[in-house]
């Protein structure tokens, strides 16, 4: 629908008065705030000396979770990859170790280039067993591509280093069904 | 007419002798089911087809089975009435019948029939893992498809679930998951009914129920990778595509089998121009559903590290790349030199591997240098005898045949011999011209084994000056040439292939080739000095209008392919 005339409002600055064209009442009321900030509490954190308490659903560094018997949770379902949306996840599956009596298939590789990543958490929302997540870590620098881009060992001593920290729990949801499901026919 | 009521709308089944799962296809209304197949007996084991069933009477009025039914079981006839599950899904333009007032108790036609399939797929569930995750059949599930759209989302389930022990040993190329199978004994009629050789059974009762095999009898038969197929949860597993890709990643292609003049008819299943897992496509009038394990795993051939993948020029002994730029304008060179000196000479070899369209553009080079210029068909394997299925105990065929692996292993002799008729009149055997000394050979391979090339030549052969061979993998012939071009398999190609009954499949590219490989059909092209886009369809239209037996590929040609007379 096109504006028309009667739609349009003009509106005309106020009239300077004789205080507003001194400036000074305003300069007065700036100095105020300034002098305000001078002698209140200070609100500056003082990173990297002092490290901001992150939320726990703050989305940093993926991690692998371990069983309890320390092996690697993932079981190579490729929810993960599927649903990243920057393609930044690459599994190789493969069979699962015979001494692994409960298991048919486990990640021979597990790669994510965290430059390519844009830390949306939907891997972390698409695993079926909890076997990935994403941390509290956040600064995390690499002198090369090749550094940024976290194998399987790597995201495992993610987990370890961050459990052992207490900053992430493992956070589960199993058992429980997800907002898609619908009641049984009656 | 006779006339099927499914969910009231009409529908004329003629003649056919129909089931209601059959029917309500026809009526464009899905039934599902996990153990009926057209290709194998009824056993109305799954119960998950259940349908209500009546009967209209000439006067309009309804009367309904009291019970649910199941309906690859039921036979209809004119005037059955079939209510399914999805009753509330249909056509609403459409009168309803005039159903039994005591028929619906308060409800609708059709209540009965859904809750059943609900507490069908519940109790298939009851047992089942639900291993999804690290379940290859995961995406292409039908468990999982029924139960999204027929099923319960909770389980009511309190006992521990059975976990029968898998049977990683069923055979070579199979293993089972025993706790996912739910006993639809697709496979094991399967085995019973096509292959003859019935390795397969159940074992045990109820819930302990368990495919297996008899001991010490693996499910070894050259049909077996089909139970795969078959299979419609997880429980047969391919050992050869195991946990190489999740299925919703593949890019499946309609294409035509290349290891045997049969012409099955498959799926290729392609991730990033590799081909991952091939699958048989239902086609009566090349092979029917299944094919065998030779086509079915000789796939592997077209992912080799083995194969030629750039053009190679001899040069003092040595094998040199050379890029296609400098190549082919050298092979012009040479070959009308050749041509000009002695065009007896100059032979080029046609293999039963190549494309209608290809086998015709190449052809039509050699033809056009020279009348004079002989074209042969190359060496066509042909291993032992016909293997046709059912078998009986002793591994004898049983009538009827209902599957042929054939002994002759290319797949588009008929097609080559039919362009080299058009071309020069007769069809000269390599063998024949094999032991002349030629001036200039021109070998378009493409064999999948080079021993099936090795196989046709003569042990006493000598190459000439000017070879040029076209193949995929290293072999006495390439070995000799002065140049080497690299083959394409039929995954990295579109063309046409004629099978051992004169049926015509056109199909399409599932894989791109090596990235400085050319097809054989851009050869032709390059050769003959065409522009443009290497086309088949564009010059498959040229055979039809040059080829009279060819006429039919003129137009579209069908996805199931098209008859060719004889």
């Amino acid at each position: 629908m096109p504006l028309t005339e009667t739609d349009v409002r003009w509106v005309e600055a106020p009239k300077l008065g004789f205080w507003d064209q001194l400036y000074l009442p305003a300069m007065v009321d700036g100095l105020k705030t300034t002098l305000g900030h001078m002698f209140s509490k200070k609100i500056t954190e003082q990173y990297p000396e002092q490290e901001p308490t992150l939320p726990p659903n703050y989305r940093g560094v993926h991690r692998l979770n371990r069983d309890e018997a320390g092996r690697v949770k993932c079981v190579a379902c490729y929810m993960c990859a599927t649903a990243c949306p920057a393609h930044c996840i690459d599994i190789v599956a493969a069979p699962a170790p015979t001494e692994w009596k409960d298991r048919e298939k486990y990640p021979e590789t597990f790669v994510i280039d965290e430059l390519r990543c844009i830390y949306c958490g939907m891997c972390e929302e698409a695993c079926p067993v909890d076997a990935i997540e994403l941390t509290t870590l956040y600064d995390l620098t690499g002198a090369s591509r090749e550094q940024m881009v976290f194998d399987k060992e790597k995201l495992l001593s993610v987990f370890d280093q961050t459990t052992k920290a207490g900053t992430d729990p493992v956070r589960s949801r199993a058992g429980k069904l997800g907002a898609a499901s619908e009641p049984p026919p009656q | 007419m006779p006339t099927v009521y499914v969910n009231d709308k009409p529908v004329e089944i003629g003649t056919a002798r129909l089931n209601c799962v059959q029917a309500a296809g026809l009526a464009d209304t899905f039934v599902p089911h996990y153990c009926y197949h057209e290709a194998l007996s009824v056993v109305a084991s799954c119960r998950m087809c259940l349908v209500e069933v009546g009967e209209r009477k000439p006067d309009g009025t309804v009367v309904m089975q009291p019970k649910v039914l199941p309906g690859c079981q039921t036979p209809v006839k004119d005037g059955t009435v079939v209510v399914t599950g999805d009753y509330a899904k249909r056509d609403q333009t459409q009168a309803a019948l005039a159903y039994p007032a005591d028929y619906v108790k308060g409800g609708q036609p059709g209540d009965r029939a859904k809750r059943a399939q609900a507490d069908t797929l519940e109790g298939l569930l009851l047992n089942h893992p639900l291993d999804c995750p690290v379940c290859d059949k995961a995406g292409e599930c039908k468990l999982q498809d029924y139960s999204y759209d027929y099923g319960r989302s909770e389980s009511r389930m309190v006992d521990e679930k059975n976990q029968p022990p898998n049977k990683p040993g069923l055979s070579s190329k199979i293993t089972l998951f025993t706790d996912r199978c739910i006993m639809c004994t697709r496979c094991v009629r399967f085995t019973r009914e096509i292959s003859g050789t019935a390795e397969l059974m159940v074992n045990g009762r109820g819930h302990h129920e368990e495919i297996d095999t008899f001991p010490g009898r693996p499910l070894e038969n050259k049909l077996a990778g089909n139970v795969v197929d078959l299979c419609p949860v997880g429980a047969l597993g391919s050992k050869d595509f195991l946990y190489k890709q999740r299925v919703w990643y593949l890019k499946t292609v309609d294409q035509v089998c290349s290891r045997c003049s049969t012409g099955c008819s498959t799926h290729v299943d392609s991730n990033k121009d590799i081909v991952y897992r091939l699958r048989a496509r239902e086609n009566p009038l090349a092979q029917g559903h299944f094919m065998c394990d030779e086509g079915r795993y000789g796939y592997h051939f077209a992912n080799s590290a083995e194969r030629f993948v750039r053009p190679q020029v001899k040069r003092d002994g040595r094998f040199q790349p050379a890029p296609w730029a400098q190549v082919t304008p050298q092979l012009k060179q040479e070959l009308s030199a050749a041509v000009q000196a002695n065009a007896r000479g100059v032979v080029a070899v046609l293999s039963p591997y190549l494309t209608v369209e290809e086998a015709f553009l190449l052809g039509s080079y050699f033809k056009g240098l020279s009348a004079d210029v002989r074209l042969t068909l190359g060496p066509v394997p042909v291993v032992g005898e016909d293997d046709r299925y059912p078998k009986d105990v002793r591994g004898n065929a049983v009538e009827p045949t209902k599957f042929v692996i054939r002994a002759e292993k290319c797949p588009n002799r008929r097609g080559v011999e039919a362009v080299l008729t058009h071309l020069q009149g007769a069809v000269i055997p390599f063998a024949d011209v094999a032991r002349e000394a030629l001036d200039a050979l021109w070998f378009a391979g493409g064999y999948p084994e080079p021993g099936y090339a090795e196989a046709g030549i003569p042990s006493d052969w000598k190459a000439p000056a000017l070879l040029v061979a076209q193949d995929l993998f290293p072999s006495l012939v390439t070995a000799a040439a002065k140049y080497v071009l690299p083959g394409t398999s039929s995954f990295e190609k579109e063309g046409t292939f004629v099978n051992h009954a004169g049926l015509a499949q056109s199909f399409g590219r599932a894989a791109r080739p090596p990235v400085e490989a050319r097809t054989e059909l851009q050869l032709g092209y390059d050769l003959l000095g065409r522009r443009g886009l290497a086309q088949a369809a564009v010059v498959r239209a040229e055979v039809a209008g040059a080829v009279s037996w060819l006429a039919p590929l003129g137009g579209e040609v069908p996805a199931n392919g098209v008859k060719l007379g004889d």
